[in-house]
């Protein structure tokens, strides 16, 4: 059997699998609490492995380690920036964010401010992100079936087919699961990542006695690459590009923490000590995941052709982790290279589909938590009414971003995943903040921050080179518009250098300029509850 | 634009309970316990980042150094980050147990005395 039947077979599996997930889930689902939150009744351990799977996506499983098969060492900066972030959800946001909320973002502004425009801006912002995410997770999938189960790029009913399949699989996973479904999802997904990966990477250590420095060596005179095991390859070419590295760094570290599909999975946990436990066990999983790729990716670049015509770099790096499992199992052609190529492909599918149920299960919540019972219907929709129109909006998200992903899926969208780090720390980190820390702080100053930190990114990245006017180096069209539009301003690809100071500066400002004796009354309220955990959402025991 | 906003709106669940615990001098301590931890934690794992970034940047020849073999400077600095990370967030985990749960669970238990009602999801296990 050759390698594409396996890995087919082994694609339906996963659907299968998570499909049994999803219904099994369904009966345990009754209220909000349940279909938001999973009823609070995840384990710290559970939660942090489903964090993992919340983030770990296709773009850092194969993106990364791609990255550094083709880049080197830049391609590890990355990973630090994505890792190290994690201090900040643990140390400022996690548990009191648990306390302190309820289903989303915005809740935890709702506290002390009014709720209508907060959430309103809350979920504009959520939106946003998750859509930007979803969008470059979706064309990502669809180049990457194609690419693991060797359908023809040129045949746009089969990437468009498979471009809805994924998106029909998480509308299917949200509305039918919710919450404790697409959980579980992710947590299936992360023990797939992680075990896989570990055999990958032992794998290639074995080939080379387990010595990191051989390792190292081999895969820099493979590469035939000058300064592959020092940074600058990738973004050291100018000052300019240097001053994007710095901004892309700060959106990072700044911007796991204002993730929206990130912080609602703290809800998922009983108690404030959970959310802490469970995000030790996320940066303990995703800290060795990172290891996992740098082995991966000089791995890869040591075993494999990454010449200017090869299949590693014609994918941009992401054929790097899948085709060094088949040269680790046997080589092409051995039985055991196409089980291990197979078994690597399922795993990233896996990894996909763990990531838009998640983000798609995020914006659709705060559309009908946020918008729909907060704003319309001014909090009197039963629990009943907001699941259902949680449904509908996550059938909508669904197809919308089916919709737009099939145009997208011949572009060059990459530049979304690093926007949606942009916009989270921009607009998201300010407010949540301010709010946590800042006793003075009000609802003009949320929504300043929220709406200020979101346009200006949006903004900037619309005037940078990623939009119009990027070239490679062979002179062909790297930007989104077609070669010849060129209307850029903004010389960074990465907004965050500007864009969060802006965001900082639109909260504090807004604060300034409004007076709000009730929020800063309901501060001390706040204060409370969130550092004690006194008067907290409980968990849903049946 | 007073007019629009209706109770739904002022969400009015101020609870003077959260008064009295917030005036209780072990809510003084675990608030100054938590920000002695979290804020200088934060400003130094920030700023150890930053300095990564910038020499990552604009430091290539103390970078490329070579260590052992083939691991260099570079390689060592980032996993160090790896290592620091690690190191906070144990250290973290161990404070909050030893020195801000007990009195958050205290502050929790009169609030639940005095509210009469309880807040706890499950308790710990």
């Amino acid at each position: 059997m050759d390698h594409q039947a396996l890995t087919a077979i082994l694609f339906l599996s996963v659907v299968a699998l998570t499909l049994f997930i999803t219904i099994r889930a369904s009966r345990q689902t009754s209220g909000t609490a349940d279909f938001y939150a999973g009823g609070r009744s995840f384990s710290g351990f559970q939660n942090g492995l489903a964090i993992g799977g919340d983030y770990m996506s296709a773009a850092s499983f194969l993106g990364i380690s791609g990255a550094i098969a083709l880049s080197g060492y830049d391609g590890f900066l990355y990973s630090i920036g994505f890792l190290v972030a994690w201090l900040v959800a643990l140390l400022l946001v996690a548990e009191m964010l648990r306390n302190s909320g309820k289903f989303t973002m915005a809740d935890q502004l709702a506290y002390r401010m009014r709720q209508r425009p907060v959430r309103t801006a809350a979920a504009a912002s959520t939106v946003t992100v998750s859509i930007f995410y979803l969008l470059a997770q979706m064309v990502g999938a669809g180049s990457l079936v194609v690419l693991l189960l060797g359908i023809d790029k040129e045949n746009t009913l089969a990437v468009s087919a498979v471009i809805a399949g994924v998106g029909a699989l998480m509308i299917v996973y949200v509305t039918v699961g919710g919450m404790k479904g697409t959980t579980w999802v992710q947590i299936v997904k992360a023990v797939l990542l992680m075990v896989g990966s570990a055999v990958i990477v032992v794998l290639v250590l074995a080939k080379f006695d387990f010595n990191l420095s051989e390792l190292l060596g081999a895969a820099a005179s493979n590469s035939g690459k000058e300064g592959f095991l020092e940074p600058g390859l990738k973004y050291g070419i100018d000052a300019t590009h240097k001053l994007d590295f710095l901004s892309l760094g700060i959106a990072l570290v700044l911007g796991t923490a204002g993730l929206p599909h990130i912080l609602v999975r703290f809800y998922t946990v009983p108690t404030s000590r959970d959310a802490r436990k469970s995000v030790l066990w996320a940066i303990g999983l995703i800290g060795v995941f990172y290891l996992f790729t740098l082995v991966l990716g000089f791995g890869a670049a040591a075993l494999l052709d990454t010449g200017k015509e090869s299949a590693v770099a014609t994918s941009s790096g992401n054929l790097a982790s899948p085709l060094l499992a088949e040269a680790v199992g046997g080589g092409a052609g051995s039985t055991g290279g196409a089980i291990l190529l197979a078994v690597i492909s399922a795993v990233a599918f896996a990894t996909i589909l763990a990531v838009v149920a998640g983000l798609t299960l995020t914006s659709s919540t705060s559309v009908a938590h946020d918008i729909y019972n907060s704003v319309i219907r001014k909090g009197k929709a039963t629990e009943k009414e907001e699941i259902r129109v949680t449904r509908y909006a996550a059938a909508g998200l669904g197809i919308v971003s089916i919709l737009l992903a099939i145009p997208a899926r011949n572009l060059n969208i990459a530049f979304l995943v690093a926007l949606a780090f942009a916009v989270a720390a921009s607009a998201n980190l300010p407010a949540i903040v301010y709010n946590m820390f800042w006793r003075r702080f009000n609802t003009r100053g949320a929504t300043w921050s929220i709406y200020g930190g979101l346009i200006s990114c949006v903004t900037l990245v619309f005037f940078s080179p990623v939009v119009s006017g990027k070239l490679n180096a062979d002179g062909s069209n790297a930007a989104l518009f077609p070669a010849g539009v060129d209307f850029h301003w903004f010389p960074l690809e990465n907004p965050g250098l500007v864009s969060i100071p802006l965001g900082f500066f639109f909260g504090w400002l807004g604060t300034v300029t409004s007076k709000e004796p009730a929020a800063e009354e309901r501060f001390t309220e706040l204060e409370v509850r969130a550092l004690t955990g006194a008067g907290a959402e409980r968990a849903v025991t049946h | 634009m007073t007019s629009d906003i209706s109770p739904h709106d002022v969400a009015a669940r101020h609870d003077p309970v959260y008064d009295e615990l917030h005036a209780a001098p072990e809510f003084a301590e675990l608030k100054r316990r938590y920000r002695s931890f979290v804020f200088p934690a934060t400003i130094a794992f920030l700023a150890w980042y930053l300095l990564y970034v910038a020499l990552s940047n604009w430091g290539g020849d103390f970078m490329s150094k070579q260590v052992v073999g083939n691991i260099n400077v570079a390689l060592v600095f980032g996993l160090l980050q790896f290592v620091t990370t690690f190191a906070i967030a144990w250290l973290y985990s161990r404070y909050s147990t030893s020195r801000l749960d007990p009195l958050a669970r205290t502050l929790d238990e009169r609030f639940v005395e005095l509210a009469g009602k309880a807040s706890d999801g499950r308790s710990d296990h």
